[in-house]
Parts: C-alpha cells; structure tokens; sequence
C-alpha cells in the first residue's frame, strides 16, 4: 500500500485537517514517547536514571553503554589507585563508582547470536518460500487450497504449545540450546509467511513473461530463474525483511529452548542487573542497540508494511 | 561444429525423452518445490503436535525422563476442565483479549479515519505512528517495567501530575486491580497502529463516486459516515479483529516480561499458565492437554470468525 497516494474524498474542509492534523501529531508524539525514553535513559548515569522527579534535561553519559559490554566488580579505593592509569573512557567511568572492568559481557555473543539465527532462518525460509510459491502460484498442485492453509495453519498455535515437544524432540535430537535448532525452529515459523507473501508477489507476475522465455528455448528452470526471480525481487525482499523482524524479535521459543551458547537477544538483555537490581541505563542501551536496525527496516518497508502483517491479505 | 552435432542429436530424439533432456516435467518440479516447505513443517509443527497429542494423555513428566510413562486416558483433559486456576486463566485471558481489541478497534479506526483527511504531512505522521508495533514485544515490554515503577516510572510520575495521587501510590504492576490494565496499555500501544493500518487501507478502498452520490442526495456527513464508511470498511476492520485475537490468544512474551503472570495470578493469561504447567511444574502431560485444547479453540474460534468474515464481504 501507498501513504501518499492520493484519492481526494469529497474534500474535507481545511478545518477537518486542521482538527485532524492536530489529534494525528498528538497521538505520534506521545505514543513516540516511550521509545525517546529508551534512548534518553541510555545516555543517563545510574542515579540520573532513577532520579524522582524523572529527569527530563541530564549530563549525557555513556556510562549505560560500558556497562553493557562489560562486567564489573567492586575494589578498595585503595587497589583502584594501585592500578596504573586508566586505559579508556569506560575504564575511567567504571573507577569512579569503585568499580574496576573485570571483562566483557554476554551482551555482544548474545547480539551475534540474534544476528546469526535471524540471518540463517530468513534465508532459508525465503529460499524454500520462493520455490513453493511459485509452485501454487503456476503449477496445478492436487488439494493447492487445503496445503496452503495447512501452511498458515500451523501460525495458530501458541509458541508455547509447540515449545513442549520441540524442547523433547532437541534434547533427544541434541539441538537445545543450539543455533541450528533455533534457525530450523524460526524457518519453520517463517516460511508460512514467506509462502503466503511471495504468492502473492509472484501471482502478480504475468505468466507471459515466462512462456515467451519458454517459447525461446528456456526450460522451466531457466524460466523461474531468468524471468520471475528477477521480477519478484522487491517481494522477495520485502518478505526476506519481514521473516528477519520476526526472527529478531522472538522471544518465547528463545527464551525457552536456549540458555547459554545460542541464546538471542531478547531474551538476554532483560537479565541485565547492576547491583541492586536491575541496571537500566544498561537495558536501555542494549535496547537501543538492539532496536536500531528494525527501525531502518520499518522504513524501507513503508509501502509493503500492510500486506506483510496481513499475511498478503490486503494488497493494496 | 561440435554444437551443430548436439543439436542434430536432440532433434532427432523422440519428443517425451526431449523433454527429460531439457528438464523436469512440470509436475515434478512443482512437487520438487514444495515438498521441502512441507518436509519441514511436518518434522518441526507436525510431527511434534502429535506427540504432544500423545503426551497429553500420560503422566509423563520432562525432568524425569526414566520414570515409567503410564497412559492416563482422558484424565488430563477431565482435570483441566475442572481446574480452577485454569477456569480463571481463560477469563484473564478473554478480559485482555476483549479489552485491547476494543480499545484497539475504536482508538484504530478513528485514527485511520483522520489520518484519510489527508491533512499535510499525513505520511510522515503515519509513519512515526507505526514504529511501536514493529518493535520486539520482549524488549519492548521489558522497557515497560522500568516506565511503571511507582516514582521513578515517566508513566507513574506522569499520572501523579495529571491525577494528584501520590507518586508512591500509582502501583500499576503490583496492584491487583491495575494489573490487568497495565498489560492492556502496553498492547493497545503497541497494536493500534496495527488495526489503524489495516482501517486505512479499508477507508482508502471505498471508491469516491459512491460519496459524490451521496453528496448528490444531500446524505450528512453522519449519515454518510453510517450508511458508507462503517459499512464498507467493516470486512477490514473484521480482519484487523483476527489477527489480532489470534495474537492476543496466544499472548506471552510481553505480559511474561513485564508482570510474569502476577501480582499473584492477576495477569496470568493462558500462555502463562502453560509455561508454568509445563516449564516451571514440569507437569508436562497435563500442559500438552492444555496446550492441545488451546489450539484446538484458536483454530476453532478463527474457523467460526472467517466464515462470518465471508459472509460480510460477499454482502
């Protein structure tokens, strides 16, 4: 769909936009409110950060962003200053509240684990969506209708339901807790969004394309691979971007089936804790780290934004 | 040269073997390209499915995997059915679900209906609008806590300025009464732009002559609103309710995160419930009964909704 395309209803009065205008820029700002939190509370200290009243106007700080990456543990001020100077910026921060950087944190594997397994699971579910959907998009497939909704069906199921078996089957398999099993898991969610979406893309192609490159001489294959993939390619994309947010943003299977070597994100940066509870300068940057790249995305994907949510439901 | 004889080759063989020369049959590449997509979903949602079909009618527990498996019949599902918690479970769930979708519903189409007046800088506008729903539930949810704490929370302090109730006072995660509305804010937050989305594509699919009609018999801008707009948007409006119901239903990263069922189990919506069954109790027979009469109402209760969708579209 387009936001800017426009049909003129019967025109509304420039009152109407006005009025309109002023609730729409009301709304935008204050539902935008919690995420300018986020970031502003990644930039606070500590204490600024639990301040009451809440500190609108603060020293930035990119205390947050140290303790992020780092663990800390608490030192005499004594054996603070036998140390030798400070070797950076977070080093000098982390000293100041007698602490001393005892190495890095889980945040980075677990950040690399997210990207691994969203990457892994979006190909793979875009590569087996492309080949099936063109398969019901072109080709007379026995019972086409009941596989497609078998496809969609298996969307309806709790992920905690599926989450039982799954946790028996890769602890018997030895996939738990293993990027394999978390990529296989997510492909396997993903590609009934993939299938849906790229049939869409690909019943939009016209057929002709592909019989005058088989009237030429081309095989089936040569076919798929010369004239559709070509053509399909901003639906290919747009689904491959949408499988990628999903897989970045999951959290119930993760959170379930992994623990340590392959768990995400999501799951982890709500377990950062300072000392006496949780540190939310941290989480508000590894949120913010965490929630740039689906942003951009958000962007490009304006135009196809609502057909992917509605599973290609709504086109237009 | 040597090209030249291959092509003479090829003509002068018979026309189906040709054929397997240049490739596979159409039928087989269909099937060549999907059976793969299936071959998965039948190992990784199927094949697992039936087994909790078959766990569900043992005692069967996962953290003591060497314990004789005994074969319970029904019992799981009888025990359920008469399960208090679980009877009280399915209400928070439906309370959440009734609630965000309504709040979703009006507060969505009425923002897609302003959004339609095309006011300048509409699209920008529309934009900022759609971030949250794209964000992780999780992470997202997580943040919220922190939003709610009583005193230091934004929320809360922004509610003791604009009510007067002591900062100290607005409880919204550990008051049993505020609770249930606090994961209700997070969604509505987060998925009206979902349901706005979908509304204004609806909007922008009513065609404009049948307005310039109504212009034409003088209809009020009430009465067009009645007799074209709700009613002509109403099929997407509908699908918006599906989609997220099913979600909703299904609801757990957000609510896990931000109250983990409490306090007590004032937000524990099913798919809480069935965690703690199943993860935290290990009860992992009964939790796989559970899970399958959870599927089986979803898969019910959409079934029922699409027909009545049909209906309304055909109308």
């Amino acid at each position: 769909m387009s936001l800017t395309t426009a049909h003129s209803v019967v025109a509304p009065s420039s009152n109407a936009k006005l009025i309109a205008g002023t609730i729409i820029i009301a709304y935008a700002l204050i539902s935008i409110v919690p995420l300018l939190w986020i970031f502003a509370t990644s930039f606070k200290t500590p204490p600024d950060s639990i301040a009451y009243p809440p500190k609108i106007v603060f020293q930035p700080s990119i205390e947050g962003y140290c303790n992020l990456f780092t663990t800390r543990t608490r030192q005499t001020p004594e054996y603070i200053n036998s140390l030798g100077p400070a070797t950076g910026f977070c080093d000098e921060t982390v000293r100041k509240r007698n602490m001393v950087i005892a190495g890095p944190s889980n945040f980075l594997p677990r950040f690399v684990n997210s990207l691994i397994i969203a990457f892994g699971s979006t190909f793979c579910a875009v590569f087996l969506g492309t080949l099936s959907a063109y398969g019901f998009s072109r080709f007379k497939v026995p019972l086409a209708d009941d596989l497609l909704f078998f496809i969609l069906s298996t969307r309806f199921m709790p992920p905690i339901a599926v989450a039982i078996p799954i946790y028996l089957m890769y602890r018997e398999l030895g996939l738990s807790d293993t990027a394999l099993g978390m990529i296989l898991l997510y492909t396997a969610v993903n590609v009934s969004l993939a299938v849906w979406l790229l049939k869409g893309f690909i019943d939009e192609i016209p057929r002709e394309y592909e019989e005058a490159a088989m009237i030429d001489g081309y095989t089936r294959l040569q076919a798929f691979w010369r004239t559709v993939l070509p053509q399909a390619t901003t639906g290919i994309a747009a689904t491959a971007i949408f499988c990628l947010i999903f897989a970045w943003n999951e959290y119930a299977f993760a959170a379930l089936l992994t623990s340590g070597t392959a768990q995400t994100a999501p799951p982890f940066i709500p377990t950062i804790i300072g000392e006496g509870g949780q540190d939310w300068p941290a989480v508000a940057a590894g949120t913010t780290i965490f929630l740039v790249p689906i942003l951009v995305f958000t962007i490009l994907l304006r135009k196809q934004l609502l057909r992917g949510i509605t599973f290609g439901a709504v086109r237009k | 040269m040597l090209d030249r004889t291959a092509d003479n080759v090829a003509r002068a063989t018979p026309e189906p073997l040709a054929k397997k020369i240049r490739g596979i049959s159409d039928k087989g590449l269909a099937w060549l390209f999907i059976s793969p997509t299936i071959l998965l979903l039948l190992a990784i949602n199927i094949f697992p499915l039936f087994w909790a079909i078959y766990l569900s009618f043992t005692n069967f527990r996962a953290n003591r995997p060497n314990e004789v498996v005994k074969n319970l019949g029904l019992a799981n599902y009888r025990r359920i059915l008469g399960d208090q918690d679980i009877w009280i479970a399915m209400q928070t769930t439906a309370h959440f679900v009734f609630w965000t979708i309504l709040l979703q519903t009006v507060i969505g189409f009425t923002l897609a209906w302003l959004i339609d007046r095309k006011f300048r800088g509409h699209a920008f506008w529309t934009t900022i609008i759609l971030v949250p729903m794209m964000l992780s539930p999780a992470v997202v949810g997580n943040f919220w806590r922190f939003l709610y704490e009583p005193q230091i929370g934004l929320f809360s302090y922004v509610v003791s300025f604009v009510t007067g109730i002591p900062p100290t006072n607005v409880q919204m995660l550990s008051n049993v009464e505020l609770a249930p509305w606090a994961i209700i804010i997070v969604d509505t937050w987060m998925w009206t732009p979902y349901v706005m989305l979908i509304c204004l594509a609806g909007l922008r699919s009513i065609p404009e002559y049948i307005y310039e009609a109504a212009e034409v018999d003088r209809a009020s801008n009430w009465r067009q609103f009645w007799s074209i707009t709700l009613p002509m948007a109403l099929p997407f409006i509908m699908l918006a309710v599906l989609f997220r119901g099913i979600e909703n239903f299904k609801m757990f990263d957000m609510v896990n995160l931000l109250t983990g069922g409490g306090p007590g189990s004032t937000t524990e919506v099913a798919s809480i419930t069935l965690k703690r069954q199943a993860f935290e109790s290990w009860r992992t027979g009964y939790s796989s009964a559970f899970a399958i009469i959870l599927f089986v109402a979803v898969f019910g209760l959409a079934n029922i909704y699409v027909k009545a969708l049909n209906k309304v579209k055909q109308r």
